[in-house]
């Protein structure tokens, strides 16, 4: 091969990609640096946003305790959430695995299909159903004498926590079917034959096999809830908060765009400290089932 | 007394009918090959022995009790799955000592079955090994081990060796047969592979379409094949077109220009068959032509186009002179080494 020809192969690659990378240096690493360095200038009521490097927003943000709630509250709701998702999704993938071929494509629908409605309509769902006392749920019970006033759902922790727990299922649920499906199809008779009974074989043959499949899952619910937006904004509305929300309001309600870009960028770096490093641990301490 | 005994068992799922009819005593300590074509239904006979599947029909008996009355990890079986089935989150040596676990066996007891066994199938060292980091054959090697440390009643092996090279496959064979032999548990393997029934097996279970087509020992089971299925599946034969003809004195058997004296029994038309190694060349029989000659070292074969068909033909390579291509020779064979069914038509 000559030069020019070794050369241009060397650069056809590059060639070949650069505009989905034009494009993702435009629309998201620019941006994004923006926002980095937007969270040191100063703001003021009246003077606006002024251009100069300063900690005063940080400085806010570590001393003033209204934020340290904020982000604990939020990483609260996601690792609530991430746990209400396990368990009810990790059970829900396996009898999925084992049933039937018709019944199992239609339910595997059945659990996918939300996904392609909007999170809001799933979310005002709940509001519709739990919302104060014109919620259909609360009306039903109160009218029917179960309760005297109506369940607390709305602007409460736990409903945020059911109702983003349903909008996350089907990652859950499709993380964990994946690890089902490298299961040998004859494990559970190799450990029957062995003399396991049922439950010994969920605990001892399949739930460390599909853990790495649970924890993935994990890792996507919880990043998704703790950065999510649309459903903490409808259940919690501005009056039990979370980081995205926070940021939200200050960017659009405040005006205080240096500050909401503050809380955004520490939401950004906890959440790629803490997926990366719980990464790190599932996958040394899984080495041997994801090989 | 039979140990293991299948009777008259059968398996449909929906209309399709894939085991029929079957019905196979055991003796203790025997070691038995189900060998047939894919598909035939091998794999379902084991697995409703090892009771992953429940019989349609029939009774399937261990010592005189009712097998499928108890339930799987009630039987004691022990089983290798074509696929090994190993557990990949544990050791080897965990893998085999979970048998041992679920009989609650001490645990310093469990480490030495552990250790023997393990050391029996030659993988002392590869204990704290995990699954996903060993070769085909040592896996295979720790299925082994998981399956015989529970001194299990009967062996199910389901096409063992199948994942393995030739090599590796001929070792482990030896090896199968000789720890088979050692410990004499009563073994029933599956495979579609002729020379692994052969070489292991005391007696080998032809099945094909799920029915049985022969019971026998290897020996005969190649020797006097039951049927032609037996016979074609068995290694390589001819089948030739002859008739018998019962009007002359004494009555003869004639195919082509080849006769011989008929036996008692059958009359009219038959299909005769002769194992390759059974033909010689001679100067009376057969007329054939040698179309291609292959040498395979320790003997030649020989594709000849006869008058009564396609012919194969080995010979030993012991020295003498062979025929070269394209000459003609003349097919014969001892009446003994054949063997004769009834043709349909004329
Ligand atoms: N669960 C099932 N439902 C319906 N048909 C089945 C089922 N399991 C097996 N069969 C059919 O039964 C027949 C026998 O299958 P089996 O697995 O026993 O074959 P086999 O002899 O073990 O073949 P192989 O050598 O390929 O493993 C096949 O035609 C197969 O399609
Ligand atoms: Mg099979």
């Amino acid at each position: 091969m000559s030069m020019a020809a070794e050369e241009r192969s060397a650069r056809a690659p590059w060639a070949l990609t650069a505009p989905a990378l034009m494009l993702f240096v435009g629309v998201l690493l620019i941006p994004l640096a923006m926002t980095v360095m937007l969270s040191f200038h100063d703001w003021g009521q009246y003077k606006g946003i002024e251009p100069v490097f300063i900690l005063k927003n940080w400085h806010e943000i570590a001393t003033d305790p209204y934020y340290a709630e904020m982000f604990w509250r939020t990483f609260r709701i996601a690792i609530l959430t991430t746990l209400l998702t396990a368990l009810l999704g990790a059970p829900e993938a396996y009898i999925l695995n084992r049933m039937d071929g018709r019944w199992k494509s239609f339910f595997l629908l059945v659990i996918l299909g939300p996904l392609l409605i909007s999170v809001v309509a799933r979310t005002l769902g709940w509001a519709l159903l739990f919302g104060g006392n014109n919620g259909l749920v609360n009306k039903l019970l109160m009218s029917a004498g179960v309760i005297r006033s109506p369940i607390p759902f709305m602007f409460t922790e736990t409903g945020m926590v059911v109702a983003l727990a349903h909008v996350m299922m089907p990652f859950m649920v499709l993380s964990v079917w994946a690890a089902l499906q490298r299961l040998d199809p004859q494990i559970e008779n190799a450990a029957m034959s062995l003399g396991a009974g049922p439950v010994t074989i969920i605990r001892r043959i399949i739930m460390p096999q599909i853990m790495p499949g649970v924890l993935s899952g994990a890792i996507i619910v919880f990043s998704l809830s703790a950065s999510a937006f649309a459903t903490p904004a409808i259940i919690g509305g501005r009056r039990l908060k979370v980081a995205a929300t926070l940021a939200y309001d200050e960017f659009l309600n405040t005006l205080n765009w240096p500050l909401g870009a503050a809380v955004a960028t520490l939401l950004l770096v906890a959440l790629v400290l803490i997926v990366v490093g719980s990464n790190a641990l599932i996958e040394r301490r899984y080495a041997e089932v994801f090989r | 007394m039979a140990y293991l005994e299948l009777d008259r068992v059968a398996k449909q799922f929906g209309a399709q009918t894939v085991v029929d009819d079957f019905s196979l005593s055991v003796g203790k300590g025997e070691f038995i090959s189900f060998l047939g074509p894919s598909g035939c239904g091998k794999t379902t006979t084991l697995q409703m022995i090892a009771g992953f599947l429940d019989p349609s029909g029939g009774a399937i008996r261990l010592e005189g009790k009712d097998l499928t009355a108890i339930h799987p990890a009630k039987r004691g079986l022990g089983i290798v799955f074509q696929s090994y089935a190993l557990f990949p989150h544990m050791t080897a040596a965990e893998n085999v000592a979970f048998g041992l676990e679920m009989r609650n066996v001490p645990r310093n007891e469990r480490a030495e079955r552990v250790r023997a066994a393990l050391a029996m199938v030659g993988l002392a060292g590869f204990e704290d090994r995990h699954p996903r980091r060993m070769s085909g054959g040592q896996q295979q090697r720790v299925a082994l081990a998981r399956a015989l440390v529970i001194k299990p009643s009967v062996l199910l092996l389901d096409e063992p060796l199948s994942n393995l090279d030739a090599k590796l496959r001929e070792e482990m064979q030896i090896e199968l047969r000789q720890i088979q032999r050692t410990i004499g548990t009563t073994t029933i393997l599956v495979t579609h592979d002729q020379n692994e029934a052969m070489s292991l097996s005391d007696r080998i279970v032809v099945m094909s379409q799920g029915k049985i087509e022969q019971i026998g020992t290897p020996q005969e089971t190649y020797e006097r094949p039951a049927s032609a299925f037996v016979s074609q599946f068995l290694g390589k034969t001819n089948d030739f077109a002859g008739t018998i003809d019962r009007t002359a004195t004494p009555a003869q058997l004639v195919a082509g220009s080849w006769s011989a004296p008929a036996p008692a029994g059958l009359s009219g038309p038959v299909t005769v068959s002769i194992r390759p190694e059974r033909i010689g060349f001679g100067d009376a029989g057969l007329h054939a032509k040698i179309v291609t000659r292959i040498f395979q070292g320790n003997h030649w074969l020989f594709q000849c186009d006869s008058e009564c068909g396609p012919a194969i033909v080995i010979r030993q390579n012991d020295g003498t002179a062979q025929p070269a291509e394209g000459e003609s020779v003349r097919l014969t064979w001892h009446p003994q080494d054949m063997s004769m069914r009834a043709r349909a038509g004329a």
